[in-house]
């Protein structure tokens, strides 16, 4: 037999007053971790100097990148006036990596940024939508993953001539099908999920289910695929030039530095191969921050 | 007879750098061959922790351990590699709720059941598979030599099951563990699969602890229950007594709240609440928050297990109380 | 479009809320050439069902039964390859009848509980805002709904409107389910398998809130579920599904009472029994509920049933009345040439 007691106030006092906590929302989390890690910190801070300066190029009190020089051609690394020396025609090297920066870098997000754009709309759409129209869209971009990506780049490239809007151009034909891909495929995962059929149920709008439900959820894993492609455009871009196929000289930008300074290598290696470290830091910073997104994004909360 | 599994105050607590999970506040029992001991509890009550801790299959670096688990006299938690992996699949084998993921895809189930018996029992390739077709015969599945050659995406789930069955007895293990086993078979594939696993356990004489949330099934299989609740066991006694004479609150709000014919028309008794977090460990009993018998007493220290008579265990104050006579 | 307004009763009581009639979906099984590999899954054939009002219709059976195929049929998140609806007297998607939007207003459904049944991005209060905002409700107002639907399942607004999913346990995420189907004030709510995932004694808690929010609010309940029990305390009728088709359907007190189908009773044995002196000892019947792909010929359960004969492959049983219930067997059809059955 029960002994009567007080059992309320006892439930009571036992129940722990739930804490009405502070947003614990997945973007501030996610930031949160980020926040935490490292290796993305480092990069980010290398990335942020990198861009900065680049922007800022023309306040920095540098050198003329295109001021040449018959006599003081090739000069090594840590000669007077020229920190990083000179290239083949005499231009400041770290004067024409730090405005290399500016072009290359542009070269890398701005495609990146438009194919997200157009590759995300399409490839969102045809997950949502299904059937014929995800057909249509996507037997499409097979067409074009047929290809591997530098060769199309190279062949666009080459059919619409060399200067940077086109090479602008041709990368972001040959992003659009992969990002494409990645959103079709989230967001055919996303639509699956019981929390959209009971918000088709609702009777709201495709536009305003796509907008509420599905975006916040796809978005994530799409914008880290993106950010990885941001170091393999750098590269793309710098090997179109270095073919002679992007920017024209006598533009600074570092693939085609690389291909300008070849001749150099018997004379000065390490010279000629800074633009390269340029390009390997950048990208790597690029794929290491990507990287450190996914994880932190990877959590079940 | 002897026992086969002596476990003695197990704690198992997973630590990570978010937080503490005290999953297992100290559990004892035994099981001895030929008997089912049914394991009944809600999520979080850490019965398939405890299940998987006989097999050590939590994650080292993640889990700490306490207590001891013996096998035969064998101490596991502190045995060595080599010895933990003989023991596994050949001394004591387990079946889990997915039986999809328990087997290899790329892999006909016959491979994977002879290739188990030739690696433990060390027969020839020729022996190993027409053991594994006895064995398929054994649990029941039609046209056995065909079988063989199945993958196990070409079975169906009451198949599989089955199979994984198989695949378990397969080196005559002393002692089964069973992790829900039927929990994601339909109902008559479910009673099948249960009425099997209670044949081979006579056939074969092993122990058995059934892991269930289900009280039915735990009724259809056990010799006795026990009731775990955040970690530890509340209750625990031969089913017929915990079926007609349950002593823990918790245990008499399960039962009382577990739907079945005859309550049609009446209200539910729900047991509030929920299940406490087990990140924090209480100062008295876990269960005292959504307790309807609650004291003064049941929150400054936690109730031991004390026998109340025909091996019947209960970890509750009123019990104590009323093994002393004190309560009316 | 309106203020949200509950949608008021047209037909009277006698007229059925809902009627559903020779309802079919099929799937196309993908693979092969083209993406056709011209098998199907006949998920659900030629089913008819009506609903009162008021009443809790409880649809049983297994996996590949279909049932959860119907749920999605009656509430339109899926288009039937063939048959018709009509909801309260008002055909639904036809020329003079009401759209599907508007069905939507009406009829609305409680999921599983599950990683996927609540928007992990968003806020319950969030969720529960979506449907009243999308319909055209001023802010504000939605706001007060959020509060009131959480009221009304239990969960103290102030403390569960800026929580996310991942923060509450199995029975408060079903309880923000049912406040969702609820936020239009239908009149009808079809639950799938809406206590299922959840412990049994949360279980208990959310039946009794299921029955009082039915009293409360008018409700008419479609109950779907594998778990005999549960639908057999809800129901007022009871309809038993098998590869598609229905094979049983009449009151709870018929069905649990006086089974007449074959697989009806067997699934009722099936049920594990609650006294240990009395355990089953044999399983009722064998083997595994078959592929809805290709089923068998004539009586789908002839592959499975102890008194199958020729006739049950020759010709499907129509479901027939007989007097308590409607069952699909021959073996209750007079004159249908098996052994078991009446003389004509």
């Amino acid at each position: 037999m029960a002994i009567q007691s007080p059992t309320v106030d006892i439930a009571a006092a036992l129940v722990r007053p739930t804490v009405a906590s502070a947003s614990r929302g997945y973007w501030p989390s996610v930031g949160r971790r980020l926040r935490r890690d490292p290796v993305t910190l480092v990069c980010a801070g290398i990335l942020l100097l990198i861009v900065l300066s680049s922007i800022a190029a023309p306040l920095l009190g540098l050198a003329d990148p295109y001021k040449t020089s018959m006599i003081r051609r090739l000069y090594p690394l840590g000669s007077p006036n020229h920190l990083l020396g000179t290239d083949e025609l005499g231009r400041d090297m770290f004067a024409r990596l730090i405005y290399g920066g500016r072009l290359s870098l542009f070269m890398g997000v701005t495609p990146v940024v438009c194919a997200l754009l157009i590759g995300g709309v399409l490839g969102i759409t045809a997950g949502f939508v299904g059937g014929k129209v995800n057909m249509a869209i996507m037997r499409v971009m097979d067409v074009f993953y047929a290809f591997p990506s530098v060769l199309l780049a190279i062949s666009l490239s080459g059919a619409l001539g060399a200067g940077t809007e086109n090479t602008l151009l041709s990368l972001t034909l040959v992003f659009i099908p992969p990002i494409c891909r990645v959103s079709e495929s989230v967001t055919t995962q996303v639509r699956g999920f019981d929390f959209v059929d009971a918000a088709r149920a609702s009777g709201a709008s495709a536009l305003t289910i796509v907008r509420v439900h599905v975006l916040g959820n796809v978005l994530g894993p799409i914008l880290v695929y993106a950010t990885s492609l941001i170091s393999v455009a750098i590269i793309l871009a710098a090997g179109l030039s270095f073919l002679g196929l992007g920017v024209k000289p006598p533009e600074p930008e570092w693939g085609l530095m690389l291909n300008t300074l070849r001749q150099a290598i018997y004379v000065n290696p390490v010279l000629a191969a800074l633009p390269g470290v340029m390009i390997f830091i950048t990208s790597i910073c690029f794929n290491l921050m990507s990287d450190g997104l996914r994880t932190a994004m990877d959590v079940k909360a | 007879m002897s026992d086969l599994l002596q476990v003695r105050d197990l704690h198992v607590t997973f630590v990570t750098p978010d937080r503490t999970v005290n999953a297992v506040n100290g559990v004892s029992f035994d099981v001895r061959r030929g008997e089912t001991l049914g394991i009944l509890g809600e999520s979080g009550s850490g019965k398939s922790v405890t299940l998987r801790s006989i097999l050590r299959l939590h994650p080292e670096h993640r889990t700490r351990w306490g207590g001891s688990i013996k096998l035969e006299g064998d101490e596991i938690l502190t045995m060595g590699r080599g010895a933990l992996s003989d023991l596994r699949g050949q001394r004591v084998a387990m079946i889990f709720q997915e039986p999809a993921t328990a087997f290899d895809p790329v892999f006909t189930i016959g491979h994977q059941i002879a290739e188990t018996v030739r690696r433990h029992t060390g027969k020839g390739e020729a022996d190993s598979w027409n053991r594994a077709r006895e064995l398929l015969e054994m649990v029941r599945i039609p046209s056995p030599a065909q079988r063989l050659k199945a993958y196990p995406h070409e079975m169906s789930g009451g198949m599989r099951q089955r199979a994984m069955i198989a695949l378990a007895l397969s080196c005559n293990p002393s002692l089964l563990l069973a992790d829900e086993p039927t929990t994601a078979l339909d109902a008559t594939v479910q009673i099948q699969v249960l009425l099997l696993i209670r044949e081979l356990q006579r056939e074969f004489n092993v122990g058995v602890i059934f892991v269930t949330h289900d009280i039915g099934v735990a009724v259809e299989v056990s010799d006795r229950i026990g009731v775990m609740y955040a970690g530890k066991i509340v209750e625990l006694a031969p089913v017929e007594q915990m079926v007609d004479a349950p002593r823990h609150p918790y245990s008499r709000g399960l039962l009382a709240s577990t739907v079945h014919d005859g309550m049609r028309g009446q209200r539910l008794e729900a047991i509030p609440g929920a299940p406490p977090d087990l990140a924090e460990v209480p100062t008295g009993c876990s269960f005292a928050p959504r307790c309807k018998f609650v004291q003064p007493n049941c929150v400054t220290r936690p109730p031991d297990l004390r026998e109340m008579g025909g091996s019947h265990l209960v970890r509750c104050v009123l019990a104590d109380a009323q093994e002393a006579g004190v309560a009316a | 479009m309106d203020s949200l307004v509950p949608v008021e009763d047209r037909g009277g009581p006698a007229q059925p809320l809902l009627l559903a009639s020779g309802l079919r979906k099929h799937f196309a099984v993908p693979g092969g050439l083209l993406g056709r590999s011209g098998k199907v899954v006949r998920a659900v054939d030629d089913l008819s069902l009506s609903v009162a009002k008021g009443e809790t219709l409880g649809v049983v059976g297994e996996s590949g039964c279909g049932k959860s195929t119907v749920a999605r049929l009656l509430i339109r998140l899926l288009k039937p390859d063939r048959g018709t609806m009509v909801l309260d007297g008002d055909p639904v998607d036809e020329p003079h009848g009401i759209t599907v939007n508007e069905l939507r207003r009406q009829v609305q459904m409680v999921f599983q509980d599950s990683y996927a049944s609540l928007n992990p991005r968003l806020t319950i209060g969030e969720t529960l805002a979506f449907a009243p905002k999308a319909h055209g409700l001023p802010a504000a107002e939605a706001r007060a709904r959020v509060r009131d639907l959480l009221d009304k399942v239990g969960l103290d607004p102030a403390n569960y409107a800026e929580r996310y999913p991942h923060e509450l346990s199995g029975g408060q995420r079903q309880r923000v389910n049912i406040a969702r189907a609820l936020a239009l004030r239908p009149r009808l709510v079809i639950l799938d398998e809406a206590v299922s995932a959840l412990d049994k004694s949360v279980e208990a808690q959310v039946l009794n809130m299921l029955v009082d929010l039915k009293t409360e609010l008018g409700l008419t309940y479609i109950f779907i579920s594998h778990d005999l029990n549960v639908v057999q305390y809800l129901s007022d009728r009871v309809l038993v599904m098998y590869l598609g088709k229905i094979v049983e359907l009449g009151s709870v007190e018929a069905i649990y009472g006086n089974p007449q189908h074959p697989y009806t009773r067997a699934l009722l044995s099936a049920r594990p029994s609650m006294d240990p002196r009395r355990r089953t000892k044999e399983a009722p019947i064998q083997g595994d509920p078959p592929n809805p792909i290709d089923p068998p010929s004539g009586c789908r359960f002839r592959t499975r049933c102890p008194f199958a004969e020729d006739v049950c492959a020759r010709a499907e049983p129509p479901l027939a009345d007989t007097g308590a219930q409607a069952v699909a067997c021959h073996m209750r059809i007079a004159g249908s040439g098996h052994s078991r059955a009446a003389a004509p």
